[in-house]
C-alpha cells in the first residue's frame, strides 16, 4: 500500500487506543513500534484507572491482562529514622467495576495490539520512525527505515520525549523541571506471601506511596503496586532536582536505600528482581503542554505531556488511552470534511477539554506548583513523625501533656509556614 | 555512580539487543562542558562517568532509554537518540 489513512508512532496506550478505534471505523491504520513487540519499550509504576475510559472502549478491557485491582490505598511519610503510614481500604473498592488495576506493561500492550489486530490495524514492531515528511507546510507521512510512508494523519504517540513531535515543530525539547524520573524493580514474590503481606485476600491489590527522606527531600517520592505474583518498586524523583549543579542526587543509590528501609524490606524479603527498568514521566501539567495538533498531525498520550501528578494519585496511562480515542475522533472528523488542516484538526483539543482529560489539567493546573514545594519533602514527613514519636514516648518520670507535646514541635513560625502551605494546597 | 557492581547486577537482569553504533553521543568538543556532569549523577543506568582528564564519558551498553540524559543535560551537548528499531533494552514486565 503506497498511502494510510493513518500512520501512529508508537504502541503504547496512546497510540494502540487510537488504533483500535480508527480500525475499528474501517480505516488503513499503521503503528510503527520500535521495540521488538509493543510494550517492549513501554513502563509504568504502575496502576492504571478503569473508570474514566471504560465507556470510550466499551467491553474491551474485561479480558485485559490486568494483574489486581487496588483496594487498599497507602500513604507513608518517611523521615530518617521513623514513618507514619496511613492505609485506606473501603467496601467500594472491593465491588465491581473495580476503579483501578496494577497492570505491567509488556504483557498489557502486547495484549491490546492484538485487539488492534483484529479489528484490522496493521504493527509493525522493530521499525524507528526517523523523521517526519514535511510537504508544504504540512505532514504528511514519516520515514522508517529507509521508507517514506504517507498519510492523512499522523499521531505522535511516541511518549514523553516525543521526538517526533519536535521535529514536527509542535514543541521544543521538555524542561528538566517539567519531568521526573522513575526508575522501578520488578521484583518476583509468591502470591500468597504478597496477600499475607499486604492484608490481600484473592485478587486485591495494595497501591503505596512514600514521600520525604526516600527521595532526601527533594521533590519525588517512593511508590509500591502488587502485581499477581510481583511488586513493582520504585521512586520517582524531579529531573530539575535530581540533577542540580553542586547538589545532584545519585538516583540509582536512592533506590537501593529505599529497599533497605525497615518499612519496605520484610515486604519484599524472600524476592527475586527480575527487571530494573527507568522511564521519564511529564510532571509540568497544563502549563508545560505543548501544542496539541498541527497541520496533518496530532500528538497523544506522554508525548503531548498526559500525565497529572495530583500527590494522592499519579496518572497517565488512562489519559493516554482517552486522547488516543479523542485523536481517532478527531480524525473521523477531519475526514468528513475532507481536509487535514491544523484548524480542522484542532477539534482534537475541543474534545479533549469536554472530556475528563483536560478538564483535570485545568482543575489541577495549579497542582504541579503547589506540590513542588520543598517542604512537603524535606519537613513535613520529620515534623509529623517527630510529633508522632513524642506522643507515643513513655519515658522515665511524668509524660507532659499532649497539647505541649505537639505544640513543642509547632513554633509560631512553624505554624505560619504550615498555615500558608495549606492556603496553597487549597488550590488544588 | 552508585556501587557499580549492583547496578550492573540489575542491568543484568533485563534483556539487552545489541545496539550498533552508540545512539547517544557526547557531541564533540563538549566532553568537559558542566552540563554533562548531571548525567554521571541521575544516569539510572550509570552510563556517564568523569575520566581523569576531567572529561565525561559515555558508554551507551545497559542504556534503558529513558531520556533522562537527553532533558537534565540538553541536546546542546548531546546528540541523542533512540536505537534503531528491534535493537537496545526489551522490557518483559514494563
Amino acid at each position: 500500500m503506497d498511502k494510510f489513512d493513518v500512520i501512529i508512532a508508537g504502541a503504547g496506550l496512546a497510540g494502540l487506543g487510537a488504533a483500535y478505534t480508527l480500525a475499528g471505523k474501517g480505516l488503513a491504520v499503521l503503528v510503527l513500534e520500535r521495540g521488538d513487540y509493543p510494550g517492549a519499550k513501554n513502563v509504568t509504576g504502575g496502576r492504571l484507572y478503569l473508570n474514566p475510559v471504560r465507556r470510550l472502549f466499551p467491553g474491551l478491557f474485561e479480558e485485559a491482562p490486568l494483574e489486581r485491582f487496588i483496594t487498599h490505598e497507602g500513604v507513608s511519610l518517611l523521615a530518617k529514622d521513623r514513618s507514619v503510614n496511613i492505609v485506606y481500604s473501603g467496601n467500594e473498592l472491593r465491588e465491581q467495576p473495580h476503579q483501578s488495576y496494577s497492570i505491567l506493561r509488556a504483557k498489557f500492550d502486547r495484549w491490546l495490539a492484538e485487539k488492534v489486530e483484529e479489528k484490522g490495524g496493521m504493527i509493525i514492531s522493530k521499525t524507528r520512525i526517523d523523521d517526519v515528511i514535511k510537504e508544504s507546510g504540512r505532514i504528511t507521512g514519516v520515514v522508517a527505515g529507509g521508507d517514506e510512508l504517507r498519510a492523512d494523519v499522523v499521531i505522535a504517540c511516541d511518549g514523553v520525549l516525543s521526538i517526533l513531535s519536535e521535529k514536527a515543530g509542535l514543541r521544543t525539547p521538555g524542561a528538566p523541571h517539567d519531568n521526573a524520573l522513575g526508575i522501578k524493580e520488578v521484583i518476583a514474590l509468591d502470591s500468597g506471601l504478597i496477600n499475607d503481606r499486604f492484608n490481600l485476600e484473592g485478587n486485591e491489590g495494595a497501591a503505596r506511596l512514600f514521600v520525604g527522606e526516600v527521595t532526601r527531600g527533594k521533590f519525588g517520592g517512593g511508590f509500591l503496586y502488587t502485581n499477581k505474583e510481583s511488586v513493582s518498586l520504585g521512586i520517582v524523583v524531579g529531573i530539575e532536582d535530581a540533577a542540580a549543579d553542586g547538589h545532584a542526587i545519585d538516583v540509582p543509590a536512592l533506590l537501593d536505600e529505599f529497599k533497605g528501609r525497615p518499612e519496605i524490606a520484610p515486604l519484599i524479603r524472600g524476592g527475586n528482581t527480575v527487571e530494573y527498568s527507568a522511564h521519564v514521566i511529564p510532571e509540568g501539567g497544563l502549563k508545560a503542554m505543548g501544542n496539541l495538533y498541527g497541520n496533518g498531525i496530532l500528538a497523544a498520550g506522554d508525548a503531548a505531556g498526559l500525565a497529572l501528578n495530583i500527590g494522592f494519585t499519579v496518572r497517565g496511562m488512562e489519559y493516554a488511552l482517552a486522547s488516543g480515542y479523542f485523536a481517532a475522533q478527531a480524525v473521523l472528523n477531519a475526514r468528513e470534511a475532507g481536509k487535514f488542516d491544523a484548524e480542522t484538526l484542532s477539534v482534537y483539543r475541543k474534545l479533549l477539554e469536554k472530556s475528563f482529560v483536560l478538564q483535570d489539567f485545568r482543575n489541577f493546573r495549579e497542582t504541579p506548583a503547589v506540590i513542588g514545594n520543598p517542604r512537603f519533602f524535606n519537613r513535613y514527613p520529620e515534623l509529623t513523625g517527630n510529633i508522632m514519636k513524642d506522643l507515643y514516648a513513655v519515658s522515665d518520670g511524668p509524660k507532659q501533656r499532649l497539647y505541649q507535646t505537639i505544640r513543642k514541635h509547632l513554633p509560631l513560625g512553624e505554624v505560619w509556614a504550615l498555615f500558608k502551605d495549606l492556603k496553597e494546597v487549597m488550590k488544588i | 555512580m552508585s556501587d557499580s557492581m549492583d547496578l550492573k547486577a540489575k542491568l543484568g537482569l533485563d534483556v539487552f539487543k545489541p545496539v550498533g553504533d552508540p545512539h547517544i553521543r557526547i557531541r564533540p568538543g563538549m566532553e568537559k562542558d558542566p552540563r554533562l556532569k548531571r548525567a554521571v549523577s541521575v544516569c539510572p543506568a550509570g552510563l556517564y562517568s568523569e575520566n581523569e582528564r576531567g572529561e565525561i564519558v559515555l558508554d551507551t551498553d545497559g542504556c534503558l532509554e529513558c531520556g533522562t540524559c537527553r532533558l537534565a543535560c540538553g541536546v546542546e551537548v548531546l546528540d541523542w537518540n533512540y536505537p534503531e528499531g528491534g535493537t537496545g533494552v526489551q522490557f518483559r514486565f514494563g
